[in-house]
């Protein structure tokens, strides 16, 4: 009986390690062509995890495995959101795996234990479940980005992306192992009472602090723990980096959250004032850099740094307000970052990624459905109204102002206007410029479709963002203890 | 309400569904149906907007024809539209000309005709929500909205040096749009939690906040005007956009900056635009005088009636800060003149244009010897930028300078002197290209006006010269709203 309550609350990441598993063996046994059993197996599992997760939901917070995990209303929306964004992913890159030999049983299950490990990090509530949902993350996208042995690029960034990660990972546990030593404890609740109740030294506190707020910052990518970002999202085939840009950030809000807010809370206004200096560097740097760079997925991976830091804004508000906001944004951001590399994939063909600027010159005269799709997104990326980008870089402003940082916000839409440039150069190449090529766009395909339902999907959030600003709102508020 | 819907959202959206079925006819095979349904659509959509004007009651500055939703509720926003005397000519100028602007287009525009016109409508749709938002934040995705399809317009259809054009165009009000949404956001902090405009005219304010909150306004409605020193996107702008494109930007989107002066700077921050007032003003005569002769120096007539343009602005931020109601009734007389009279000389300068190639007034000459049905139109709208009596120009301009008097005999001796120079750079131009020998076998093989393009000119002829001999129903609609404007602008807001 006893067993059951720990194991509901974590029914759906029993369901998915058991199903890698499976789908691992499973797939010794069929041959390449019938690739698509494990994909559509896979596709089913994404979907039996979130029927578990909406099945497993309970009202209010229920705590499992002596408090190390916990199952509350943002995991559970997070959650789902991660099961989308995966299962998006794996639509998106199927055909361009495929055509590069990469549609392979490894690359899936590597991709569920992905997720597996972003499902445990939104759910943890101790800093070794934490840590391990972080390691069954990165371990498994470092494999990623490596699968494709043969390409020299490809292994660097991998190389790169595992270095530095493990960095990361060590500064993150140094940190951690600090906190321990002045709380005594790894359990977020506890950590963050005894804080409060000011038995812990104060500068070990800070300390520990500074590695752990170090840590998350290499793993989100902010300025200046940035430098793996650009090399790896460029190396990577796109397949990957889609993965590596969009579901984890989701995971990484989670942590981010859980370790200051729930954990670290009474040490706000130390953290605060660190992430308003990593939050704007990364946008001066992001937004500055990008505008350099020719090729998109480099160009992304500076919007991405930038984008980051726009996010950290709506945390260190400090408000339950702000982590709403944050929320929101990081959905906001999976969804326009999905559309845009799932366009660079439904571009890209055999032999050819279309990765560069210059492949999307013309892109109205080729394809005006799809032209128009990549405005959206990239109107979005720039924040733009009607797109629902406006809506997350508005509610994350709003939240710095009610926080008293109006020049703060001030400096965020600059930093943001210099980013619109190169959003707009995208635009411009596609609507204003003769095309380079002139080989035919497959628009038939399931991610030419996917990709309309998330070009849409942008524009009509943007008209009605009501319902998901509330849902992120609320559960933000459900969730995350402000003891 | 028109058989049961409101107004205003029938107004907004109409044009902006028939600008989503242009686009569904897909590529220029289907350009005919594209150009009908287009017609249709933004015939239709100025016909809705008739009662607006049939059914505004004169009387009260209240809002009118008010529709009030929820929209976002987390952030207390709604859809909230509604027009009053200030307003309501606008969104009747917008209608009023997208189909101008989708004829002027009809032959000359020959790829990708259905992104053209559905452009077009699509920001008509759009232009009429920015007159008639009542929320700010709705106010700011029809205003930000507005940019993209102007973008596309003149980066696709534009002149040769589009791109860099369209991109300054898009960035330069972009970067004041910004510093507004931040205003807005503190403005909502401060108003407990609202974004409607009304709400934020009731908003206490400190000195050094209104001062803030109207520098950020500045740069959002100043790009816009444009108001000298942030006027060099326009000229690009304006020679590189296609006709319909400079017509738009000229007749309307030019009074969106100058209507959100009054619709937010002014009553929101009155004590800072009273202080600083004083910078306004010597801004607005800047564009008067030296734009003016910058006109008069221009060898291009698109950069010319540009310039000419912004000069008129500045008579019209000029009306707005000497706050007296011969100054704001003037002004705002002189921005609906003015948005007749350059759409019309854009109008007709694409058709000198489209038979020519060329927009230099050294490549013309004697026109009259073979258009003189087009160099009688041309004359009458010269006439009516250079205001004078009996054509529309004059009565605004007139106005603002009676005001000026009122508030500082030099400030009307300035202004005044654009009487001067207007008549100087437009009557020259007029002179060089329509008057005189036959300059060259070109002008010689010139057709004169089809049919459509005399429609065109008629209905903007009989505007022109009606408004001019009878302003009063212009006039009249506003003349509530302006007085409770200025009483209201009158009244400190500083904290006790």
């Amino acid at each position: 009986m006893d067993l059951m309550t720990d194991l509901m609350p974590a029914g759906a990441e029993i369901f998915m390690l058991v199903m890698a598993c499976v789908i691992l063996i499973a797939d010794l046994l069929i041959k390449q062509s019938g690739r698509l059993v494990t994909y559509m197996l896979v596709q089913l599992t994404l979907l039996g995890c979130s029927l578990i997760t909406v099945g497993t939901h309970e009202n209010g917070v229920v705590y499992a495995f002596n408090n190390m995990f916990v199952d509350d209303l943002m995991s559970d929306v997070l959650k789902l959101l991660t099961y989308l964004a995966v299962s998006m992913m794996l639509v998106y890159s199927r055909l361009y795996l495929t055509v590069r030999g990469l549609f392979s049983g490894e690359f899936m299950v590597l991709a569920l234990f992905a997720t597996l490990g972003m499902m445990v990090m939104i759910s943890a509530n101790h800093f070794l479940t934490l840590y391990l949902g972080l390691e069954v993350l990165s371990l498994s996208l470092y494999a990623m980005v490596a699968l494709q042995r043969d390409s020299a690029v490809a292994t660097e960034a991998a190389m790169k992306y595992f270095i530095l990660g493990a960095l990361a990972s060590g500064l993150l546990l140094y940190g951690m192992s600090m906190l321990y030593g002045a709380t005594g404890s790894l359990e977020l609740g506890a950590v963050s009472s005894a804080i409060k109740s000011g038995a812990a030294d104060k500068d070990l506190l800070v300390f520990g602090l500074v590695f752990v707020v170090s840590g998350l910052a290499f793993k989100l990518g902010v300025v200046p723990f940035h430098m793996w970002v650009p090399d790896v999202y460029h190396g990577a085939p796109t397949a990957m980096t889609m993965l590596i840009g969009s579901a984890p950030k989701l995971a990484a809000f989670a942590f981010v959250a859980r370790i200051l807010v729930e954990g670290l809370q009474p040490l706000v206004q130390h953290w605060s004032g660190m992430l308003i200096i990593l939050a704007v560097a990364s946008m001066a740097l992001g937004n500055i850099t990008a505008i350099a760079q020719t090729n998109l997925k480099r160009m992304l991976a500076y919007s991405t740094i930038a984008h980051m830091g726009f996010l950290l804004l709506g945390l260190l508000s400090g408000g339950i307000e702000g982590y709403g906001t944050s929320m929101f944004y990081a959905v906001v951001y999976v969804l326009m970052t999905l559309g845009a590399f799932g366009m660079i994939m439904l571009l890209s063909r055999e032999g050819f990624e279309a990765d560069t600027l210059n492949d999307f010159k013309g892109l109205n005269q080729r394809s005006p459905w799809l032209a128009f799709m990549m405005l959206l997104l990239m109107f979005s990326m720039a924040g733009v109204p009607p797109t629902v980008g406006f809506y997350a870089k508005f509610s994350v402003l709003n939240s710095v102002v009610q926080a008293g940082h109006v020049w703060l916000a001030v400096v965020a839409v600059l930093l943001s206007l210099i980013g619109a440039f190169y959003y707009l150069r995208i635009v411009k190449l596609m609507y204003f410029d003769a095309p380079e090529s002139h080989a035919p766009i497959d628009v038939r395909s399931d991610s030419a479709f996917l990709l309309s339902v998330n070009g849409l999907g942008v524009l009509l959030l943007g008209l009605l963002p009501g319902t998901l600003m509330s849902v992120c709102a609320v559960s933000v508020q459900q969730s995350l203890l402000l003891h | 309400m028109i058989f049961g819907l409101p107004v205003i959202s029938v107004a907004i959206w109409l044009p902006i569904i028939f600008g989503i079925l242009v686009l569904a006819t897909g590529d220029d095979k289907n350009a005919p149906l594209a150009r009908i349904l287009a017609l249709v659509g933004s015939t239709l959509g100025f016909l809705v907007t008739i009662p607006l004007y049939t059914g505004f009651v004169n009387d009260t500055s209240e809002m009118q024809f008010v529709e009030l939703h929820d929209w976002i509720a987390r952030f207390n926003i709604h859809y909230h539209l509604g027009v009053d005397g200030i307003s309501v000519l606008f969104v009747l100028l917008t209608a009023f000309f997208t189909p101008l602007v989708v004829l002027a287009g009809w032959q000359v525009i020959e790829k990708r005709v259905a992104q053209y016109m559905a452009s077009f409508l699509i920001m008509s749709g759009v232009m009429i929500g920015v007159f008639a938002a009542l929320d700010s934040i709705l106010f700011y995705v029809f205003w930000e909205a507005m940019l993209i399809p102007m973008f596309l317009i003149i980066g696709i259809w534009g002149g040769k040096n589009r791109v860099y054009a369209a991109v300054k165009f898009f960035l330069y009000t972009l970067l004041g749009s910004l510093l507004m949404l931040v205003a807005l956001i503190y403005l909502y902090n401060q108003s407990g939690g609202s974004f409607a405009i009304l709400d934020f005219h009731k908003v206490e304010l400190p000195m050094m906040a209104q001062i803030l909150i109207f520098i950020a306004f500045f740069f959002a409605f100043a790009v816009k005007v444009p108001m000298f020193p942030v006027h060099t996107w326009l000229p690009d702008a304006h020679v590189e956009a296609p006709t319909g494109g400079s017509v738009v930007l000229a007749a309307i989107m030019l009074k969106v900056g100058a209507y959100g002066f009054l619709r937010f700077s002014m009553p929101i921050t009155p004590d800072a635009s009273h202080q600083l007032a004083g910078v306004m003003i010597a801004l607005s005569l800047i564009a008067v005088v030296y734009i003016g002769l910058v006109a008069l120096m221009q060898t291009d007539m698109k950069k010319l009636v540009a310039y000419s343009s912004i000069s008129h602005m500045g008579f019209v931020t000029l009306g707005f800060f000497i706050f007296n109601a011969y100054g704001m009734e003037g002004a705002l007389l002189q921005m609906i003149s003015h948005g007749f009279v350059s759409g019309a000389l854009f109008l007709c300068i694409g058709v000198l244009y489209d038979r020519m190639h060329s927009r230099n007034i050294a490549d013309y000459g004697g026109v009259a010897n073979t258009m003189p049905v087009f160099a009688a139109f041309f004359m009458l709208f010269a006439m009516a930028n250079v205001g004078l009596p009996g054509t529309s120009g004059f009565v605004g301009e007139f106005m603002v300078i009676l005001g000026a008097v009122k508030v500082n005999f030099w400030y009307a001796f300035t202004a005044a002197t654009t009487l001067i120079f207007g008549a100087a750079y437009t009557l020259w131009m007029y002179k060089r290209v329509i008057f005189g020998a036959v300059a060259n076998h070109h002008v010689d093989e010139l057709i004169d006006l089809t049919l459509r393009e005399k429609v065109i000119f008629a209905i903007l002829a009989v505007t022109v010269l009606g408004m001019g001999l009878y302003p009063l129903p212009f006039s009249e609609i506003m003349h509530v709203s302006v007085n409770d404007l200025l009483v209201h602008v009158a009244r400190s807001k500083l904290p006790l």
